[in-house]
């Protein structure tokens, strides 16, 4: 009787080690391999060679003139049309005078042009360099590493949260956000000290068609006071219709199916 | 035992494989104008035409579908398409629109209707289409007597302007206004009332006395100005709908730069005496007045704040002419402005968050915003005159007048009402038969 119960404790034993260890791989859909990378195995020295270094530099100085070469002609090209920046807020007097006494001209008058408050550009800003203000760039050059560093730190984040899953790699996260960008139009009549967040749930078909959407504050529609909330979920999926098929890569279907969009009109109307 | 037990139960968990949802931060969008269609509204067999003064309207579904437009145009949210390229008649699309051919001009909007008209009514239906989700977002049907026509366009451009932006419109209102007319020295001014796209102008004066400052009250039925009557500036009231007027208060001085409170009950002015001038309130029931400033100095251009519990208005007693906020009992004065320059007309806005002003600085003059504690302080607008501002009713849109430099014969001048909204960038003049100044909005005529 023992030996029964214990040869039977034993054959169940390899039966639920061998279902765990084979049924899930039954289960589970054929994995979807990212392409495969190759990469060139170099062998390092022991020392530093300098003479490989120079040449190396000679060689890259090469590529980015080459490169730089390419850009220039490319910019030959027919300039896109493009819309007319709106101008900033009027200016105060001391303002315009702190640039040039010139500018005082109306606003109201487009066709008028404006040589003095044009923007220069990147060539233009060099002959305007003035050594005595060197101070001043410093200080700036530090407000602006501060701020470098903080959206570095907001990238790491948001770079984090995507290689965690490893769906969408930085490039691909730019190319959907670049889409959906030109496909939404911001409500322009929207309360600047609101917090407006939409956030919406997407189901995607392979090819970035949408098969479901939902937007996942949709309670907030309904609240007293928070109008303006319907209408920018509203355009949110606007965008993402007028979008689709989305710009989602070729492979990994799997792991973006499921995409959530947050649509956020603070920073542009804040600033 | 247990550890295989944990070991199998491990194998099922990380066999899964398990994708945390992948998110997508989209800040950025674009902020053009929404792309709108509005097809002339389908009009029913059997209606009449519509008489308006002499003329005759035949084809009111697309006069009315105009109307609408030119509302939408000139808010500057919206981008009306043009009907040229339209591919679905109005006697169809009033039906069911079919929205790919309104997805192919790149509309995202669509307003569709039809409007039928007996002897003594005007019925008007209108609907509002989502073009992109395909869906219906709006319907509803008015119906008035046929001289109303305008109205219903105005009101169904509120109703779609709400339903878009998610804040109440401002188009089914009027302006009342200082139309001027005559030599710059010598200019004859009548108190005129249009509606708010510059149609259905009327006077309410002859131009006997001079008039200054008309301002609305909250209900729209009354006004109450300024005028010269036997030299003497008196602040007087003026029943729209009657044509009754009288003075408010006899004060031994000069009264001026009057304003409704919030409620309608009192009005709000300047009393000068002996080079001196404080704020006053007048009950319009009782008569009732009460002294709200003491001062020495020059206070004026008095405005309640939405909720009637403070008053901006502006003094001169720091010195220089800046906006000062108190409570409405007179106390608590506090100084908010303190940039350079002089600040003037201070208004506070519909929704309480903002107070509008006129700026001189260095000899131009500036219509601008500020919070109501004076911070956050943007000009708007600059000219070589220009003054007066007052707030559409949803507090998004400042109307005021602007004068041109006249030589020294005085030619060249002339007086006008721009519009410009928050943003500083949708600046727009409204067509007057005169010219004009000093304007005021009313609220909502229908709310």
């Amino acid at each position: 009787m023992k030996k029964s119960l214990f040869l039977s404790f034993i054959f169940h034993s390899i039966m639920i080690i061998f279902t765990a260890l084979t049924l899930p791989f039954m289960m589970r859909s054929p994995i979807d391999l990212p392409p495969i990378l190759s990469v060139e195995l170099i062998q390092i020295t022991d020392k530093t060679s300098i003479p490989f270094a120079a040449k190396a530099t000679e060689i890259l100085e090469k590529i980015k003139k080459e490169e730089e070469e390419k850009r220039l002609v490319s910019q030959q090209a027919p300039p896109s049309e493009k819309k007319k920046e709106k101008p900033d807020r009027i200016p105060m007097p001391e303002d315009l005078d702190k640039k040039k006494k010139e500018i005082v001209k109306k606003k109201q008058n487009p066709k008028e042009t404006k040589e003095q408050i044009r923007q220069a550009s990147e060539f233009e800003k060099k002959e305007l360099f003035d050594p005595n203000q060197v101070a001043a760039l410093i200080d700036k050059s530090k407000e602006e590493t501060a701020e470098t560093i903080k959206k570095n730190e907001k990238l790491t984040q948001s770079s984090d949260k995507n290689s965690f899953t490893n769906a969408l790699t930085l490039s691909q996260e730019d190319a959907l956000k670049a889409q959906i960008f030109g496909c939404w139009s911001l409500p322009l009549g929207l309360p600047y000290q609101e917090n407006l967040l939409v956030r919406i749930k997407l189901r995607l078909k392979p090819d970035g068609t949408v098969l479901r959407s939902e937007v996942l504050d949709h309670a907030r529609m309904n609240l007293p006071g928070q109008a303006f909330y319907k209408v920018l979920a509203e355009s949110a999926l606007r965008a993402v219709r007028i979008c689709q098929p989305l710009r989602v890569p070729p492979t990994g279907y799997e792991k973006w199916k499921d995409l959530q969009l947050n649509f956020d009109a603070n920073e542009m109307l804040k600033g | 035992m247990k550890k295989i037990t944990y070991f199998i139960l491990y194998l099922f968990i990380i066999s899964t494989p398990a994708y945390a949802v992948v998110e997508v931060d989209i800040t950025r969008g674009n902020l053009d104008p929404l792309p709108i269609a509005v097809s002339p509204l389908y009009i029913e067999p059997g209606s009449k035409d519509i008489k308006d003064g002499d003329k005759i309207i035949k084809n009111i579904g697309e006069k009315i579908s105009e109307v609408i437009e030119v509302n939408f145009k000139r808010s500057g949210l919206f981008n009306p398409l043009k009907k040229d390229s339209f591919v679905q008649n109005p006697d169809i699309v009033h039906i069911k629109p079919r929205f790919e051919d309104w997805r192919l001009i790149k509309a995202q909007a669509l307003v569709t209707g039809k409007v039928s008209v007996s002897d003594d009514k005007i019925r008007v239906e209108f609907r509002l289409w989502d073009v992109v989700a395909s869906k219906e977002m709006i319907a509803l049907a008015f119906s008035t007597t046929p001289e109303n026509w305008r109205r219903v366009a105005h009101i169904i451009s509120d109703k779609v302007y709400q339903r878009l932006t998610g804040e109440s419109g401002y188009f089914d209102t009027r302006i009342i206004y200082v139309s001027e007319t005559g030599e710059k020295t010598q200019r004859f001014k009548k108190l005129a009332i249009m509606d708010q796209d510059g149609a259905n102008v009327k006077y309410l004066t002859l131009g006997n006395e001079l008039v200054l400052t008309p301002r609305f009250s909250p209900k729209n039925q009354l006004v109450t100005y300024l005028s010269y009557f036997r030299n003497l500036p008196r602040v007087y009231l003026l029943d729209i709908e009657t044509g009754i007027q009288e003075v408010v208060g006899d004060f031994a001085g000069m009264t001026f730069a009057p304003r409704f409170s919030p409620d309608g009950k009192k009005i709000i002015m300047s009393f000068a005496k002996d080079g001196n001038s404080d704020i006053y309130t007048m009950n319009i029931d009782t008569r009732e007045v009460e002294k709200i400033t003491d001062h020495t100095s020059i206070d004026t251009s008095p405005s309640y704040s939405p909720d009637g519990k403070y008053i901006c208005f502006n003094s001169d007693r720091s010195g220089l002419q800046q906006i000062y906020v108190m409570k409405n009992d007179g106390s608590n004065v506090k100084r908010i402005t303190f940039g350079k320059g002089l600040y003037g007309t201070p208004v506070w806005s519909p929704r309480g968050d903002l107070i509008a002003f006129t700026k001189v600085h260095k000899g131009k003059f500036y219509i601008g915003v500020m919070r109501a504690d004076g911070s956050g302080e943007r000009l708007l607008t600059e000219n070589y005159y220009q003054e007066a501002p007052s707030w559409s009713p949803n507090g998004r849109v400042l109307i005021f007048y602007r004068e041109t430099k006249s030589d020294e014969d005085g030619k060249g001048f002339s007086a006008k009402l721009w519009s410009i909204d928050l943003t500083g960038y949708n600046e727009r003049l409204i067509e007057t038969v005169t010219d004009a100044s000093d304007p005021s909005w009313s609220s909502l005529l229908s709310k």
